[in-house]
């Protein structure tokens, strides 16, 4: 079955730009799937119209099979969403969002206190309960918004850029707590900048561009298709020429370190095989560039023509 | 009733109750100071320079003008300014998301305009049972003016901040449009003193019903038959309703 399925979707703003055109996407029950895209490609866009924040100009939208015009109430109540702006009632205390949000899915009060105090206390924030939500760092106020989206239990949790602003040791916790609750079955939508977060999190990824969808894939299958990579290589000693090596192009870029690009036909064994025979030691070595993010400047820029 | 309705339906009204106690004063203490000042000015220093007005004596005769009065202008002040406040910070999304239909949210917004009405109403009623010596005549009637007024300025108050883009526009309505009405609603007069076109025109100001309707039920007399009052209450409630329904259905000022 199907956690989220889109035919058709098209979004017209009354007053700006065509932000989505025919767009098609179906999400599978329990996936953890990435939605990827330039600054103003669509996807806030898209999640608006699944979330009913934003009127679609047509198409459907379907929660676990059921139609988000046809039933309303059940397909809601599947869904939670953690969405890209903060949206707080500023003068309210943390415990109350979270409280009235179980409020607004019917839960009653007490069962609502119970779960608001498990979620604050996962995402860390049970301390602050009795905190103003303006009164939080922004970092935290991400984590309410986690807390919130997660209270009535949603099957389908959307994210749109939960780690944008995050420090690393808050953002590695959120992935591995995303990473357990998608382990325990629910289906993780997410959307970022940070590719290396999409490629350790996601399974499936899509990118969007300029409101359609131009790619749709398996993360590994995509990973694969790369052409070429760029390694950058750290030598133990200075380099005092850059070494010809059969088929392949190095590039000296620093008095201990080269940059070669090796495609997918001549693999590693031989470019190392070829070093070491030019005697040189290779103390560390990492790619010039995130592969997904190769790839997603690929795709972006193919699906523009190229223009940038 | 599905669980969903009457749980949500109680978190809005439970969070609108609490947001307008938090700040008592400045929504329950004012209409209470004012309501002195009118009374001791109107009531007291000028009124007892007047003679009688519709048999009664000046001071008890504008008590249920200026109770309504107090009545009207809180139920939409705290629904135009709640509702424009979800909007503005965008916490309206809350609701948005979750499965409450729009009756709800209507419901719930307008029961707390309802509920600060009420509990102004009542505070400004015992403030006029300190300076006048008033009975309630027919309590069946006071209580369904005084109730059906207050649901429907929260219905107005609502209408104004779906519409409302700044905060100018949730004070424009009640300074220009909202006072005057009051003032010419027979809140401090009879419309029987006025020449007869001008009785004409108070005729279609929909305040000078609901004034005289509670008058009856707080006095017994009104310059309005009752069920032409009730009617018309009963008629604006329910266009306000349905219009309502309508904004919150297309999301205008919500949903782009
Ligand atoms: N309320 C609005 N009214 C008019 N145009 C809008 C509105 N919201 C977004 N847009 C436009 O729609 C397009 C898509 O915007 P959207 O917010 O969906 O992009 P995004 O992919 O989420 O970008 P980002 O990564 O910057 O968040 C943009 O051109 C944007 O200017
Ligand atoms: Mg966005």
């Amino acid at each position: 079955m199907f956690a989220l399925q889109i035919q058709q979707l098209s979004k017209q703003y009354s007053n700006g730009p065509r932000a989505l055109e025919q767009v098609d996407l179906t999400v599978q029950k329990g996936d953890f799937f990435a939605l990827l895209g330039p600054n103003g490609a669509g996807k806030s866009t898209l999640i608006g119209i699944i979330c009913s924040l934003l009127n679609k100009s047509s198409g459907s939208v379907e929660i676990f099979g059921h139609d988000l015009d046809q039933a309303p109430e059940t397909a809601k109540s599947l869904l939670g969403l953690v969405p890209q702006e903060f949206n707080f009632n500023g003068f309210e205390p943390v415990l109350a969002i979270v409280v009235n949000q179980a409020g607004y899915y019917g839960m009653p009060r007490h069962r609502a206190l119970a779960r608001a105090e498990t979620v604050l206390k996962q995402l860390h924030l049970w301390d602050k309960r009795h905190t103003q939500s303006r009164d939080l760092s922004g970092g935290m106020k991400r984590r309410l918004m986690i807390a919130r989206a997660l209270v009535h239990e949603p099957h389908l949790l959307i994210l749109d850029e939960p780690t944008a602003g995050v420090d690393i040791e808050i953002r590695r916790s959120m992935w591995a707590f995303l990473r357990k609750i998608n382990q325990q079955g629910t289906t993780i939508i997410l959307t970022t900048h940070y590719l290396e977060e999409a490629e350790s999190l996601c399974r499936h990824i899509a990118i969007i561009d300029q409101g359609r969808i131009v790619e749709c894939a398996p993360m590994a299958a995509l990973l694969s298709q790369l052409a070429q990579e760029t390694l950058v290589l750290d030598t133990a000693q200075a380099l005092e020429q850059v070494p010809e090596l059969d088929g392949f192009t190095l590039q000296q870029t620093a008095s201990h370190s080269l940059e070669v690009t090796v495609s997918r036909q001549q693999g590693f064994s031989a470019l190392f095989a070829g070093l070491k025979q030019a005697g040189i030691e290779v103390v560390s070595l990492r790619n010039k560039q995130n592969r997904l993010e190769q790839l997603m400047l690929d795709r972006v820029q193919r699906a523009s023509g190229g223009a940038v | 009733m599905k669980a969903l309705y009457r749980v949500g339906f109680q978190t809005i009204l439970y969070k609108e109750i609490r947001r307008f106690m938090l700040i008592a004063v400045q929504t329950i203490l004012p209409p209470a100071i004012t309501t002195i000042l009118y009374f001791i000015i109107f009531g007291q220093l000028i009124g007892e320079q007047l003679g009688d007005m519709a048999g009664f004596r000046y001071i008890d005769f504008i008590v249920p003008g200026l109770i309504l009065m107090a009545v009207i202008s809180n139920s939409y002040a705290n629904t135009v300014s709640s509702f424009y406040g979800s909007k503005f910070q965008r916490y309206i999304e809350e609701m948005l998301v979750s499965p409450l239909p729009n009756w709800v949210i209507l419901a719930g917004f307008v029961s707390g305009g309802l509920a600060r009405g009420v509990i102004v109403g009542i505070v400004v009623t015992g403030v006029a049972l300190f300076f006048s010596d008033i009975q309630i005549y027919s309590y069946s009637v006071t209580f369904a003016v005084f109730i059906l007024t207050a649901i429907l300025f929260s219905l107005a108050g609502f209408i104004n901040a779906v519409y409302a883009n700044t905060f100018d526009d949730i004070s424009i309505i009640p300074t220009f449009v909202l006072t005057p009405l009051t003032y010419l609603g027979g809140v401090f007069y009879s419309i029987n003193l006025l020449p007869e076109f001008w009785q004409h025109v108070s005729l279609v100001n929909p305040v000078l019903y609901m004034v005289n309707a509670f008058r009856y039920g707080l006095l017994g007399v009104s310059d309005i038959s009752l069920s032409v009052a009730f009617g018309i209450i009963l008629a604006f409630i329910v266009v306000l309703a349905a219009y309502s329904m309508y904004l919150l259905n297309k999301g205008v000022g919500i949903k782009s």
